[in-house]
């Protein structure tokens, strides 16, 4: 057992739960506190990835370009909240399904027409080009840890703002009972509103921080999107913890997974069999585990009180 | 009565729709590529070179007028054969070519060979096309799948690489690159990695490659998989150690790009195709700087040189009948003797109408402050032809 | 009106109107759960890609025959329908729609894996099914379409009565409201499963005669998005209407050729066309013409 290699891909697959919980945080909150379903939170990954492209080149420093980034998701998710979304609030899930697919669709061409079919990329300064070594022998690359930093510290200021503040609390009302909330004479549009712009702003955050590494393209929400979901269904829907802990759990065994199952399978297939198995498995283990979870728990592993 | 009048008015629109009307001795070649979606960067580059091709042959061949009608397939094969249909059957084509991926040319080349059309492939090398199911009237202008990595194999051979470590999407075309890797290779491949066509983060990967310790890395990651990967690479460091070497993931297409985004360490990478920019012959010379001109100040990619030599493969054919496109056969026999200038030199047919032809070893040069790739050495393999041409039974 | 299509002696519109033709029964199938039953999946795909690709791979084996291949299609469509529904309608509302996506990109991720059968290069199918007729060969586009035509026909009869149906009656209170029904005594659960499967067979007959209207199939078939495009057709010709489906499906892909004809960005176009109807044709081009027409009387 490589235990170097282990520690390493343990490593990996953490800091790819980080991103997945930045979005899927959002996701779980719009969708626990506004009941809104929203196949676009995907299409708001993307757009922090390229705003924070064309920031960056344009002010020509990584921070600058990141910085502004963030009020741009901002207004770049009020303008969509006030503008489509407001008015799927009524409607059934169904509706909002179609119309946000509707969004998808829409945005995924125009960012393909305006940065062109090759997308675009955020260039590393070149004092993040660099791999640190931590004790034991495990390799790092340093922008893996200041993701990783920086998403914790997003994490724990989400987790400030959600329990300690008022405006949490009435998330976290709003997350157990919409309607009371309302009742109790709180401005409950103005609260989506808000909702919605965080919800915005880490999605962006997350497609911005990974950018870096992984580039641009057009289309690249999807598939991010359909992870979040699963992880939000693995967390409970509603939930920030429920999103933190299934966030981990599914970023830990896709990665793990992905390393380790040709090698599971080669004690017990031979390695042709191994070799064509091993990655169709490795593809599909996170949606047997949503499965899994469900058939057990059918409202995820924490579920807002009262949900 | 609305009802069937709301029913009535697309009906109506699409039966308006004009098929491509023109005069009637006009000759229309249908061109199947991807022209939306990320993909669209490899068919808008071939795009522009069969526009190129057109220029070069002044838009007439025999006296007769060339039309070239473009159809988006939009990268799926069920659109890709819709739109193969309607070039047949609306546009009434005399030539069907285009095809990029492999997957697009199965679902439409049989609709063609069924109406009794010329189908080129200026990309698309599927086997099954120069083995079992080679056809009289299908011609490949550019390999066929297995070749090209046969020939990187060839190539690590000569770099003295003894242990190697794959990369590649764990779909059709990945596990042919590695098949064809395979034949030819004769170190020792420590992994063969088929990694999910979603991934775009290959930390745990690189990890794992850092482990096995091998002496070349090789990857086949076209389209959006190519500049993530090598981003991470670099940022892995393992540039540094373990050179890095590929198939169809850094070309003229994808080049400018890297340049752009100052991926530094690529420069020196090598891979291999039949073909390079800086090929000596008179076909490549007039092709090259033609195509710089017409396309954003670009060096064609492999692509584009395949589209060029396709249109003049296609003229060839047209010249030999005359212009008379009902005598199929001379279009043929023009086509099988290919007398043109080739960018690849001479294009030599085998009796699947595949090419039997050279490879070379290319590495990525800084050539006048423009990035591209430059032929190494002399041929990695020598008229070469598909693997399974002995199943062609024409 | 698709009878009018070979008259006119396009051979070109044929071929659209068959494929409109042959989607639809796929989108009946979606309907029928959907519309009257409350289920929205967006797995659905999944069962064109099964009847597919039961042609396809008994095809690469060798097996042609008609009277094997289809059987095993719409059985295999129903088997995987009732694994798939046992485990989703365990959830309800969005965890249902999320775990048949699920499946979907599980089921296309298993078919892009297994190398024997094309991957995503496809499958190409060199004779379609052999009825063993000889007046009655599927690889005259004649004999296609009106078989085509005719299954189309039958499949929307089939729905109507069953939906009319005791059956029916109760899956349709059960979408309105389930608690009552349980409450009453109908197991809801069985009714439900019942109606996934035998949704999930009619659209395997959709891919057995997908495949043989476009001699290949390929993972495409089963990709999550042609789900979603599904459910907008039957959204769009009218859900839990009758002949919905049809129209939405005619709509759908007539719009989507001529757009794309026009340009090259017609997504541009589209997105925003699904959001609009969404919006204000509720109850899809049906519900449009009902107030429109009743209005006028």
């Amino acid at each position: 057992m490589d235990y170097v290699l282990l520690a390493e891909q343990f490593f990996n697959g953490f800091q790819l739960g980080i991103i997945l919980f930045l979005v899927a945080a959002g996701l779980t909150l719009i969708f626990g506190i506004m009941d809104l379903v929203n196949l676009a939170h995907g299409t708001l990954y993307m757009f922090g990835a390229f705003f924070a492209a064309t920031f960056v080149q344009l002010t020509d420093s990584l921070i600058f370009g990141m910085i502004l980034t963030l009020p741009a998701m901002l207004i770049a998710g009020l303008v969509l909240e006030l503008g489509v979304l407001r008015t799927l609030y009524e409607r059934d899930h169904l509706d909002q399904v179609l119309a946000t697919f509707g969004l998808i669709i829409f945005f995924n061409e125009l960012f393909l027409i305006v940065w062109g079919p090759e997308g675009s990329g955020i260039n590393l300064p070149s004092y993040l080009t660099g791999t640190s070594e931590l004790p034991g022998g495990i390799a790092v690359p340093d922008y893996r840890i200041v993701i990783i930093i920086s998403g914790l510290l997003v994490a724990l200021l989400l987790y400030l703002l959600v329990s300690k503040t008022r405006i949490g609390m009435l998330i976290r009302a709003g997350a157990s009972n919409r309607e009371m909330v309302g009742a109790l004479g709180i401005n409950i549009k103005l609260l989506f509103t808000l909702v919605f712009g965080l919800g915005a702003v880490l999605a962006g955050f997350a497609g911005m921080i990974i950018t870096p590494i992984t580039q641009a393209e057009s289309g690249m929400g999807e598939g991010m999107l359909i992870l979040a979901f699963v992880v939000i269904v693995i967390g409970g829907i509603g939930s920030i913890k429920g999103a933190f802990v299934a966030a981990i759990l599914t970023g830990l065994i896709d990665t793990m997974g992905r390393s380790f199952i040709d090698v599971a399978l080669m004690s017990f297939m031979d390695s042709v069999a191994a070799e064509t198995a091993g990655p169709a498995i490795s593809s599909m283990l996170i949606y047997i585990l949503m499965a899994v979870i469900l058939a057990i728990k059918p409202s995820g592993l924490f579920p807002p009180k009262g949900a | 009565m609305l009802k069937k009048l709301i029913f009535a008015a697309p009906i109506a629109a699409m039966l308006a729709v004009p098929g491509a009307k023109a005069a009637d001795d006009t000759i229309k070649v249908g061109i199947n590529l991807v022209l939306t979606t990320p993909a669209s960067i490899i068919g808008l580059n071939s795009k522009a070179a069969f526009e190129v091709a057109l220029k070069h042959l002044g838009g007439k061949v025999a006296g007769k007028k060339i039309e070239l009608i473009f159809e988006d397939n939009q990268f799926k094969p069920a659109i890709g054969k819709q739109k193969t249909e309607k070039l047949i059957k609306k546009d009434k084509v005399h030539f069907l070519t285009g095809f990029i991926f492999s997957h697009i040319l199965a679902a439409s080349a049989p609709v063609g060979l069924k109406a009794g059309k010329f189908v080129i492939s200026s990309n698309a090398g599927h086997s099954m096309y120069s083995g079992k199911k080679c056809h009289k009237n299908f011609f490949n202008a550019a390999w066929e799948n297995t070749q090209t990595p046969m020939a990187v194999g060839q190539m690590l051979n000569n770099e003295g690489v003894k242990k190697l470590y794959i990369l590649a999407p764990n779909y059709a075309a990945g596990k042919q690159m590695i098949t064809g890797l395979t034949r030819t290779f004769k170190g020792k491949i420590v992994a063969k990695a088929l990694t999910p066509m979603s991934q775009r983060d290959w930390s745990a990967d690189l990890s794992k490659i850092k482990a096995a310790k091998p002496d070349g890395v090789f990857v086949f990651y076209p389209g959006a998989w190519g500049p993530a990967f090598f981003t991470q690479y670099a940022q892995a460091g393992l540039h540094k150690t373990i050179p890095l070497y590929n198939a169809f993931s850094i070309d003229g297409a994808n080049l400018p790009i890297f340049q752009k985004r100052n991926m530094t360490h690529l420069l020196g990478t090598m891979n291999a195709n039949f073909w390079a920019p800086d090929l000596d012959n008179p076909a490549n010379k007039k092709f090259v700087p033609a195509f710089k001109k017409h396309y954003k100040g670009q060096i064609p990619a492999h692509y584009a040189a395949q589209a060029y030599d396709t249109m003049m493969l296609i003229a060839a054919g047209i010249r030999a009948a005359k212009g008379d496109m009902s005598n199929k056969d001379a279009i043929r026999k023009g086509m099988e003797e290919a007398d043109f200038d080739s960018i690849r030199g001479k294009l030599k047919f085998g009796r699947n109408h595949f090419p039997i032809q050279n490879f070379y070893a290319r590495k990525v040069v800084n050539k006048n402050g423009q990035w591209q790739l430059s032929k190494v050495g002399d041929a990695v393999l020598k008229n070469h032809a598909p693997t399974n041409s002995a199943e062609c039974k024409l | 009106m698709p009878v009018i299509a070979p008259l006119i002696g396009q051979e070109f519109y044929t071929d659209v109107f068959a494929r409109i033709m042959i989607v639809t029964i796929a989108a009946i199938s979606l309907n029928f759960i959907m519309g009257y039953g409350g289920m929205i999946s967006f797995g659905h795909a999944i069962f064109v890609g099964i009847g597919g690709y039961s042609v396809g791979i008994l095809a690469s084996h060798g097996i042609e025959s008609a009277y094997i291949q289809w059987p095993v299609g719409i059985l295999m469509s129903g088997l995987f329908a009732l694994i798939i529904g046992a485990i989703s309608l365990r959830t309800r509302g969005v965890y249902f729609i999320m775990i048949t996506l699920a499946f979907a990109q599980m089921m296309y991720f298993l078919s892009v894996s297994v190398e024997k059968y094309g991957s995503d290069d496809g499958l190409t199918i060199d004779s379609r099914s052999d009825f063993g007729l000889s007046f009655f060969d599927l690889n005259d586009p004649m004999t296609m379409y009106y078989f085509a035509f005719i299954l189309m026909i039958c499949c929307l009869y089939l729905n109507l009565r069953i939906v009319n149906s005791r059956f029916g009656r109760v899956l349709r209170a059960g979408k309105s409201n389930n608690e009552r029904m349980t409450t009453i005594g109908y197991p809801t659960f069985r009714y439900k499963l019942v109606a996934f499967v035998i949704a999930g067979m009619m659209c395997g007959l959709s891919g057995l005669l997908t495949a043989n209207f476009e001699d290949f199939v390929s993972p495409d078939m089963l990709f999550w998005t042609f789900s979603g495009e599904l459910i907008f057709m039957v959204v769009l010709g009218g859900m839990g209407t009758v002949m919905g489906p049809l129209g939405g499906a005619m709509i759908f892909l007539f719009l989507s050729e001529i757009l794309s004809n026009i340009t090259e960005a017609w997504h541009l176009i589209f997105g925003p066309f699904l959001i609009l109807v969404v919006l204000f044709a509720r109850g899809g081009v049906e519900g449009f013409l009902k107030k429109y027409e009743g209005s006028n009387d």
